[in-house]
């Protein structure tokens, strides 16, 4: 199916400034679709509250735009009555990790089967650019105009925590690795959790003079790495990009099930 | 046939209902006093291929019986105070996507933390005002076991015809009192199920479309029509939008399609009305003192009258009115200070004649408690 069959095509232009990294995500996760070639039909998409979560607006699934920080509860609902369909849950860095960072890391713990994508542009980007738990120490925002205090986390590192089977980060800028590794979250049976540095250059990058969106995508191709990569060793520095985590275990909604055929037999032997 | 007779808690009836209803998907969080619902469905719905859910907190469980409603379950949660705050936020999410859903509040005392293992009714005005923003709600409560799977069949029935979420608001009394339940047969209660959409695959669907009933055809999410669902102000397609017409339409929508039917919604019961000439208003587990006084000065012909309410919101403003036009006296019995009895004193041509007999100190309010506040209004002492 034609990239253009996935998309709402009434609802563009989209909302995004120019130069947002959205778009880009956009674009990668329509082509990871297409390659696995997954009927639109059989697609659900929930998001919450923020500039990533408008993306649900533009794409031709099931689309449900739900509350601030709470997409992965609504699809937990979805995904549990409809186990079949493929849950995508595109969320902003302060919506899945700030407001729904108690769902985030939960919703990891179960392993339900559905892929969580963080585009992370280190900012509240609808209301103006206040600092969100991903800005970072010293950076500047319209809520910390002397100077954010607040550390950061690394989602990596707090999905993997959390019990993720799928852990993996791209940038907007390594738009084929994050295509591939889409492609390689939404065939993953289980939670994957996929941060994907997404720039912002009207709030995050102005307030903290990153120069234009191509300069703010130069910055992730100069400071990311392939994991493990021989760059990483030479330059600590460098933040990882890949796939960090791919294990099987135990997904949610299939042990449900057998929880279902023990039940049952429990009321068998009852009535025998 | 056998009889279905069982000695339960108010929970349990509560649970025998929805379950006749057909709940199917439960998603909850642990909280004293209603625990035993999440307990119990626990072991039912599996049993029955149903699910259920424990989730990381009341917000979450809110958030996914509502995602699993859409997909076409009846479905249920439960909680008490705090919790039932935590799920302000989601409930306005359902009301403005008109997603049917029933929450259960078996109230405990507040505010805060309050006094989780005992009785109070303070509730009232959260359940009608919880969720920010104008809207229209359901809530329905009930005083003995009968009646709670009664109504809790009810909710259910109301959700899928409003498409709304409705409020079941007991008390801890009546949520952890046993008491005789015989379960009815089969299809002795009629059921509603959810409108469907006669629209086919591949024509072009309204979710957000209204019949001229105000009812609501919708496909089940994730079927065979695809559309969009937002908390935000949206169109007959589901996408956002501020015109100001389709706004403004959308709010009456929400608002008219349940208080223009008040009389459809309005459930309650009448005792001595009659002659009446003191007529106490209660509801929940102070309607079962009520009633008990009410017998006991009846033998003793004193005209005391009872209403017992089992809609509070929408409330019945017309019905207390009529009730209580010749009445002398309106004693408005309830476990809190005077929610319903604001309520009664904007229905009654004078509102000088409305009394509250309450407490709120966590204990149930007893006959001989309604007794001397009645002799204390009548100028009596005690």
């Amino acid at each position: 199916m034609p990239i253009k069959d996935y998309i709402r095509e009434r609802f563009f232009p989209h909302l995004w400034c120019s130069g947002c990294g959205h778009g880009i995500v956009l674009n990668a996760l329509l082509r990871a679709i297409e390659a696995l070639g997954i009927n639109k039909s059989n697609i659900v998409m929930v998001s919450g509250i923020g500039c990533s979560s408008r993306i649900s607006g533009y794409v031709d699934f099931h689309t449900m735009h739900t509350l601030h920080g709470r997409a992965l509860s609504f699809a937990t609902g979805i995904k549990m009555s409809r186990p079949e369909l493929t849950l995508i849950v595109p969320m902003g860095d302060g919506d899945a990790l700030a407001i729904g960072g108690n769902h985030f890391i939960h919703t990891a713990r179960r392993n339900i089967d559905m892929t969580a994508i963080i585009m992370n542009n280190r900012t509240y980007g609808m209301t103006g650019g206040q600092y969100s738990p991903l800005s970072g120490f010293g950076t500047l925002a319209t809520t910390a105009p002397y100077s954010n205090i607040d550390h950061d986390f690394d989602v990596v590192e707090l999905a993997k925590a959390a019990g993720a089977s799928f852990v993996a980060r791209s940038t907007t800028y390594h738009v084929q690795q994050l295509t591939d590794i889409l492609k390689a979250a939404i065939e993953h049976k289980g939670f994957s959790a996929v941060e994907v540095l997404s720039q912002c250059p009207e709030y995050f990058g102005r307030k903290n003079k990153m120069g234009t969106p191509a300069d703010m995508l130069e910055h992730y191709k100069e400071n990311t790495t392939t994991i493990g990569s021989k760059k990483k060793q030479e330059n600590p520095n460098l933040l990882e990009r890949g796939i960090f985590v791919q294990k099987q275990i135990p997904e949610y909604c299939s042990e449900y099930d057998k929880i279902i055929e023990k039940a049952k037999k429990a009321v068998e032997g009852k009535t025998e | 046939m056998k009889k279905n007779l069982k000695f339960i808690q108010g929970n349990e009836a509560c649970v025998e209902g929805a379950l006749y209803a057909g709940l199917d998907f439960f998603a909850g969080y642990p909280i004293t006093p209603s625990t035993e619902i999440a307990e119990m469905l626990s072991i039912r719905l599996p049993q029955m291929g149903g699910k259920f859910l424990q989730m990381e907190d009341e917000i979450a469980s809110m958030c996914a019986i509502i995602g699993a409603s859409l997909t076409g379950h009846k479905v249920m949660t439960a909680t008490s105070g705090p919790g039932f705050s935590l799920k302000q936020e989601a409930l306005g999410y359902a009301i403005m996507t008109e997603i049917p859903c029933v929450i259960v509040n078996v109230q405990r005392g507040g505010p805060s933390t309050g006094n989780p293992t005992h009785v109070s009714q303070g509730d009232v005005n959260q359940s009608r005002w919880g969720t920010h923003g104008d809207h229209a709600i359901i809530v329905l409560t009930a005083s003995n076991h009968p009646d709670v799977f009664a109504i809790t069949v009810e909710a259910f029935n109301m959700a899928e015809t409003y498409r709304t979420p409705v409020i079941l608001l007991f008390d801890e009394v009546i949520g952890h009192m046993r008491e005789r339940l015989v379960i009815p047969q089969k299809g002795e209660i009629p059921l509603v199920q959810r409108l469907k959409t006669e629209v086919k695959r591949d024509v072009d669907y309204h979710p957000y479309l209204p019949r001229e009933d105000g009812r609501l055809p919708m496909s089940d999410f994730g079927g065979i029509h695809r559309y969009n669902v937002t908390g935000l102000f949206h169109d007959m397609w589901g996408f956002p939008t501020d015109n100001p017409q389709v706004v403004h339409g959308l709010l009456r929508h929400l608002v008219d399609k349940i208080n223009n039917n008040v009389h459809q919604i309005a459930r309650w019961k009448e005792y001595f009305l009659e002659d009446a000439a003191t007529i106490l208003i209660s509801y929940g587990s102070s309607a079962r003192s009520s009633l008990h006084l009410v017998k006991e000065r009846r033998a003793r012909g004193e005209q005391l009258g009872l209403i017992e309410l089992q809609t509070l919101w929408p409330f019945p403003y017309g019905m207390i009115r009529q009730k209580c036009e010749n009445a002398r006296t309106i004693v408005v019995v309830e476990m809190n200070m005077g929610q319903i009895t604001h309520e009664v004193k904007l229905a009654v041509h004078d509102p000088g004649k409305v009394f509250l007999a309450n407490r709120i100190d966590g204990e149930l309010i007893t006959p001989d408690d309604i007794k001397k506040i009645i002799r204390l209004i009548q100028g009596k002492g005690v």
